[in-house]
């Protein structure tokens, strides 16, 4: 097969799982009205598939800031944060950044996968070992490639696993970087994040946190995770993305390590790229602010993930472990989730469709993201629709 | 298990794969874990933690590259055991 034959190979597995004209991957937005809403094709859809956990996509003080960078500072840097591409935006987010979680050195990548990528590939190299949870996103997997060290994986959430893999490397787990999540971006389950300092500390390993999904949701301030847990002390390095909470895109690592700095000098993904537009980081400084700030915004998020989360377990359907602003609804197969997803956009809700082998333990999953923005009267409709899926799914 | 022999990780690799693949078909050393088996990326990894268990061993996934037969695995999880002795 030459290259090109593999890509048809390919493409017709694709369409063997998803028939022409279904739309699920890729689907084009035309408008977005709001938080909450936006038009596809057209129809006007409640949005319950995005990453906007605090809503501030349109919030007046990150667009206000937006437009003020951009007449000041013009449309994109044009380089790299080694060049031309180091502005006074950068270093502020970086300075903001480490005041926040009380760390002494940050790094702002140009996207929250560089940042994963150029952290843990800057951290480990040949000869050292990275172990990875099981449910860990491509972008951990990717940095961990790029690095040249052994990977290894453990059982999802497992502790009692990944002490195990860790006795068997021996002397080796003092060079392990162990990677885990706040909260797994297909389930929603937070990693236990107590034992698995416990264990790493035994065997003197590094541990990264990966706060993607969990910064502005856990927390009394929205560090994430390891707020929530009072372990900030703990973990040695936290990476996380401007993407999810913050509305932008960009990513950061912080730690209390100082050689985080030298990752500037050495790390691919942060140094042959372009930084981030002044109005990226204008936006995200912006966002950080509020996001501080929201208490209230995580006090709404997380009662509407209540309700969608026990609105649907009473329904009967099988959800991930834990309720949490990502719910994920379980199914046997692609074509009961690819039948749900159909309902739901035919009663003009879009939700994310995950098929084998992106989603855990050969399930297909419909995922459905909660924000702070959504109402009352959203989440009820949604569930009403849910409720009269239900028994066209069970057949 | 501290003398096992490359046959005997053959075997149970045959064994072990049965559960790992939709397609019914009787798994040989020569079997392409990919184009035969269909297996999918993140099934290869859970069946290399299994072995991992088995043999009491770690398989660092990027040693998986060169890995397209059953025969293939065997050989490398038998490289592993002997140098982890």
């Amino acid at each position: 097969m030459n290259l090109l034959e593999k890509l048809d190979a390919a493409a017709a597995a694709r369409k063997a799982q998803l028939p022409e004209g279904v739309g699920a991957f890729g689907i084009p937005i035309e408008e977005s009205y709001s938080a909450t809403e936006a038009r596809i094709g057209e129809r006007r859809v409640l949005m319950l598939g995005t990453n906007n956990y605090l809503g501030l996509s349109f919030a007046l003080e990150c667009r206000e800031a937006a437009h003020q960078a951009i007449d000041q500072e013009g449309t994109g840097t044009t380089g790299s944060r080694m060049a031309n591409g180091n502005y006074y935006g950068h270093r502020a987010l970086e300075r903001e950044f480490a005041e926040f979680y009380n760390c002494r050195e940050c790094i702002v990548f140009t996207t929250g996968y560089q940042a994963n990528l150029g952290t843990i590939s800057g951290l480990a190299g040949a000869g050292d070992v990275v172990l990875i949870d099981g449910d860990a996103h491509a972008s951990i997997y990717d940095g961990c490639i790029l690095s040249g060290a052994d990977i290894i994986r453990f059982r999802h959430n497992d502790p009692a696993d990944l002490e195990k893999r860790l006795r068997r490397l021996g002397e080796r787990s003092r060079n392990t970087l162990i990677v885990v999540e706040g909260i797994y971006s297909m389930l929603g389950d937070q990693a236990p994040l107590a034992e698995i300092v416990e264990i790493k500390n035994a065997y003197q390993s590094t541990l990264l946190l990966d706060e993607a999904h969990s910064l502005g949701v856990l927390g009394k301030t929205g560090q994430g995770l390891v707020e929530q847990t009072g372990l900030n002390n703990e973990v040695d390095f936290i990476t996380g993305t401007f993407s999810k909470s913050l509305c932008g895109i960009g990513g950061f690592c912080v730690s209390n390590h100082s050689q985080l700095n030298q990752l500037r000098y050495i790390s691919h993904p942060y140094i042959f790229t372009a930084s981030p537009s002044p109005a990226t980081i204008a936006s995200t400084r912006a966002a950080l602010k509020l996001l501080r700030e929201g208490s209230s915004l995580r006090e709404r998020l997380w009662q509407n993930a209540h309700h969608l989360y026990s609105s649907l377990k009473t329904i009967g359907y099988q959800l991930g472990p834990q309720p949490g602003p990502i719910v994920a609804i379980l199914l046997d197969n692609p074509r009961q989730a690819l039948a749900l997803w159909n309902g739901l956009m035919e009663h003009d809700i879009y939700v994310n469709l995950v098929l084998p082998p992106a989603a855990p333990e050969g399930k297909s999953l419909v995922r459905c993201s909660i924000n702070a923005a959504h109402t009352t009267e959203q989440i009820d409709r949604v569930c009403d629709v849910f409720a009269r899926l239900y028994s066209s799914i069970a057949e | 298990m501290s003398e096992v022999t490359q046959e005997q990780i053959t075997e149970l690799l045959c064994q072990r794969l049965v559960y790992f693949t939709e397609i019914e078909m009787e798994v040989s050393p020569e079997t392409n874990l990919i184009t035969h088996l269909a297996i999918d990326s993140v099934k290869l990894l859970n069946l290399v933690m299994e072995i991992e268990d088995e043999f009491d061993i770690s398989v660092p996934l990027n040693t998986l590259v060169d890995v397209l037969t059953v025969q293939d695995l065997a050989n490398l999880i038998h490289k592993i055991k002997l140098s982890s002795q």
